[in-house]
C-alpha cells in the first residue's frame, strides 16, 4: 500500500466517524468536534488528491495543497462561530441544547418582530 | 480557445471589491457610520450590477475577467452570463431596498450610544451583497466554495441579530446544516480536482465524462448545496431561522441568501456537467421539489403566525425552482439543455426574492404595528395599514402566478415546456402548487380584511417609507412579468455552445 493510499484510507475513515457524530449527536458541542473531525478527513482526502496529480520531479501538485489551507481557514472560522453561539446560547438558558422543548417555554412565549 | 478580459471585465471586479471596501471602512470608522457608508456601497452596488446587465445586454456575449491575467486552470477568472446579470440586478433592487426599509429600524444615529445589532445587520446586509455577487460570477468550484461560505458567515450572525435563545438556537441549527452542506460540497470539489485538475467550469465542461468519481462527487456537492437551499427534506433549520429573525433580516435571507446555493445547482449541472444528471436524476431532483411544494404549502396552511406562514411558504416555493429541472431535459440526448424551463426557473427566482422580501416586510410592519403577527387576529389590519396588506396581496399574486406578475410568466415558460415534452405530471405539479399559494395567501388577506369588533388600537405608527419600500419591491415583482417583452432574451446569454443551441 502506498503512503498515497493510506492518506486516502485515513481520510475516508475520519471523514465516516465524523460524519456518524455529526448526525447521531444531540449536543452542539459534539457536533461541531465532529465536523471538525469530518473537516480533517477531508482535508487529508486533498493531501491525497495533491499527491496523485504529483508530476515528474515534482513531489505533489501545490493547487490543492493552496485549497486545503483555505479550507481549514474557513473551518476554524466556522468552529469559532458555532462555538460562540454556543457560549451565548449557554449563559441565557443554562443549557447548551438543540432540542426545540425547553427553552421557548423557560423564556416564555415572546414575540417575533 | 482561451478567455480574454472583456472590454467591461473590470465592473465584475468591482461588484466584488466595493462591498468588501464598504466593510472595512464600517469596521475603521465604527458603529455611528456604518449606516452612512452602507447607504453609499448598496446603489453603488445596484450601478455596477446594471452596468454588468446593460453591457451584456448591448453586446450579447459574456463578461469575462482574468484575475492577474493567471490563465484557468492555475489562475481564477470572472465570468458574467445571462442568468449571473440577471440575478445580480435582482439582488443588487432587492439588497438596496431592504436598506431602505431597515432604516427604520437599524438607525445607528438614533440612539445615544452606537449599538451592536445596528453595526453588524448593515456589515452583513453589505457582505451579502459581496457573497452573493461572488456566488453569480465566481468562474471556478473553489472560489464559489468560498462565496458559498462567506454568505452562511454573513447569514448566520442575521438570523440571531436580537440575541434571544430561540433565535440562537435557530442560528446553530443553520450553521451546523451548512457547515455539513459546505464540507459536502467540498469533497465534491476535491474529487473533481483529483480527476480532472482543474476547477475551472468552462475547463471542466470540456474534461468531464460520466465516471464513478465525477458521479459521486456531482452527488455529494448537489446534496450538500440542497441542504443549504433548505429542499425538501432538508428543510428543517429554515422556518425557525426566518421567521424568528427581524423583519429585514427575514428578507434578506428568505428573498436572496438561499437563491446563492439554488444558482450553484444550477451552475454545477446546467454549466459543468449537463449530461449527466439523466432522466432518472432529473426526475428525482422533480420528486423532491415536488415534494417540497406539498409539504411546505400544507404545513403553511395550518400555520397561525403571519411569519412563519410565509416562512414555509418559502420551503414551498423552492420546491418550484427545481420542477425546471425535469422539465429542462432533453429527452432524446438525455442532457440539459438552456431552453424555456431554465429560463423560467431562474425568472422564477427572480420573481419569488422580490415578492417574498416584500411579503416578509409587510409581515414586519404588521407586527410592529399590531404588536402581534396572529394571522386570526388580524382583522382591521386592512384599514390601519392599507399600503402594507396590498403590499402582501400583490407579492401574494406573484406567488400565485396570476398575469401580469413574473411568477405568471415563469410558470407559463415552465408549462409550456410541460407540454411540449408531454411530462404531465409536472405540469398538475405547477398548477396545484398555484392552488395552495393561492389557499395561503387568501387565508391573511381576509382576515386582514375583516372589521373588528371594536376599533382597533395601533401600537405603534408604521413609518410611510417602510410601507412604501415594501409596495416597490412588491410592484417590482408584479412588472417583472413585462421582461417578456425586452430582456428575457438575456438569460439564455452564455458559453458559445449554449448560444448556439438556440438558433
Amino acid at each position: 500500500m502506498s503512503d498515497a493510499t493510506l492518506f486516502g484510507l485515513c481520510g475516508a475513515a475520519l471523514a465516516g466517524l465524523g460524519l456518524y457524530g455529526l448526525v447521531t449527536h444531540p449536543e452542539p458541542l459534539r457536533k461541531i468536534l465532529a465536523f471538525n473531525l469530518l473537516g480533517s478527513g477531508v482535508f487529508l482526502v486533498f493531501g491525497f488528491v495533491s499527491r496523485r496529480a504529483a508530476t515528474a520531479g515534482v513531489p505533489g501538485d501545490p493547487v490543492p495543497q493552496a485549497m486545503v489551507i483555505t479550507a481549514i481557514v474557513v473551518a476554524f472560522a466556522a468552529t469559532a462561530l458555532a462555538i460562540a453561539l454556543v457560549l451565548r446560547l449557554l449563559e441565557q438558558t443554562g443549557r447548551a441544547t438543540l432540542s426545540s422543548d425547553d427553552p421557548a417555554s423557560a423564556t416564555g412565549e415572546k414575540g417575533n418582530s | 480557445m482561451p478567455d480574454a478580459t472583456t472590454s467591461g471585465g473590470i465592473l465584475l471586479v468591482l461588484a466584488i471589491v466595493l462591498p468588501v471596501v464598504g466593510i472595512l471602512l464600517s469596521l475603521i470608522a465604527g458603529g455611528r457610520q456604518v449606516e452612512r457608508i452602507a447607504l453609499v456601497v448598496l446603489p453603488s452596488n445596484l450601478i455596477v450590477a446594471s452596468a454588468i446587465f446593460a453591457d451584456l445586454w448591448r453586446s450579447g456575449r459574456q463578461l469575462a475577467y482574468i484575475v492577474g491575467d493567471w490563465q484557468p486552470p492555475l489562475g481564477i477568472t470572472l465570468r458574467a452570463d445571462g442568468l449571473s446579470a440577471a440575478m445580480i440586478v435582482t439582488t443588487a433592487v432587492v439588497i438596496c431596498v431592504i436598506g431602505v426599509f431597515a432604516h427604520a429600524d437599524f438607525d445607528c444615529r438614533a440612539e445615544p450610544f452606537e449599538t451592536r445589532t445596528s453595526f453588524v445587520f448593515w456589515i452583513m446586509l453589505m457582505a451579502i451583497g459581496c457573497a452573493m455577487n461572488l456566488i453569480f460570477l465566481g468562474g471556478d468550484l473553489f472560489t464559489l466554495y468560498v462565496a458559498l461560505e462567506l454568505l452562511t458567515f454573513a447569514a448566520v450572525p442575521l438570523v440571531c441579530l436580537d440575541g434571544r435563545a430561540e433565535t440562537i438556537q435557530a442560528a446553530l441549527r443553520y450553521l451546523l446544516f451548512a457547515l455539513l452542506g459546505s464540507i459536502l460540497y467540498l469533497v465534491g470539489t476535491a474529487l473533481l480536482y483529483g480527476s480532472y485538475a482543474t476547477l475551472d467550469i468552462a475547463l471542466l465542461s470540456q474534461r468531464v465524462r460520466m465516471e464513478t468519481a465525477t458521479l459521486v462527487a456531482a452527488v455529494l456537492m448537489t446534496v450538500g448545496l440542497f441542504a443549504k437551499t433548505a429542499l425538501f427534506p432538508l428543510h428543517l433549520w429554515l422556518p425557525p431561522a426566518h421567521a424568528g429573525a427581524p423583519a429585514a433580516a427575514s428578507a434578506v435571507l428568505s428573498a436572496v441568501v438561499v437563491k446563492g446555493s439554488f444558482f450553484l445547482v444550477v451552475r454545477l449541472w446546467f454549466g459543468v456537467m449537463p449530461g449527466m444528471l439523466g432522466f432518472a436524476g432529473a426526475q428525482l431532483v422533480g420528486v423532491l421539489g415536488a415534494g417540497a411544494i406539498l409539504f411546505g404549502s400544507i404545513v403553511a396552511l395550518r400555520q397561525n403566525r403571519l411569519k412563519l406562514l410565509i416562512a414555509y411558504s418559502t420551503v414551498a416555493q423552492i420546491g418550484y425552482l427545481f420542477l425546471m429541472f425535469p422539465l429542462a431535459l432533453d429527452p432524446v440526448s438525455e442532457t440539459l439543455h438552456v431552453n424555456g424551463a431554465l429560463a423560467g426557473g431562474m425568472l422564477l427566482a427572480m420573481s419569488h426574492a422580490t415578492a417574498k422580501a416584500a411579503m416578509f416586510m409587510a409581515a414586519g410592519l404588521i407586527y410592529a404595528a399590531l404588536g402581534h403577527d396572529r394571522i386570526a387576529e388580524l382583522g382591521g389590519a386592512a384599514r390601519a395599514l392599507p399600503m402594507t396588506v396590498f403590499a402582501f396581496a400583490i407579492g401574494g399574486v406573484c406567488l400565485i402566478g396570476l398575469p401580469p406578475s413574473a411568477g405568471f410568466l415563469a410558470k407559463w415558460l415552465l408549462l409550456e415546456e410541460a407540454i411540449a415534452t408531454g411530462q404531465w405530471p409536472w405540469a398538475m405539479m405547477l398548477l396545484v402548487g398555484g392552488l395552495f399559494s393561492g389557499a395561503y395567501v387568501f387565508i391573511v388577506v381576509s382576515h386582514a380584511l375583516v372589521s373588528p369588533q371594536e376599533p382597533l388600537k395601533l401600537r405603534a405608527a408604521v413609518p410611510k417609507y417602510q410601507e412604501a419600500a415594501a409596495l416597490t419591491l412588491a410592484l417590482v415583482s408584479l412588472l417583472l412579468g413585462f421582461v417578456a417583452f425586452g430582456p428575457i432574451d438575456v438569460l439564455q446569454v452564455g458559453p458559445g455552445a449554449a448560444m448556439e443551441v438556440l438558433q
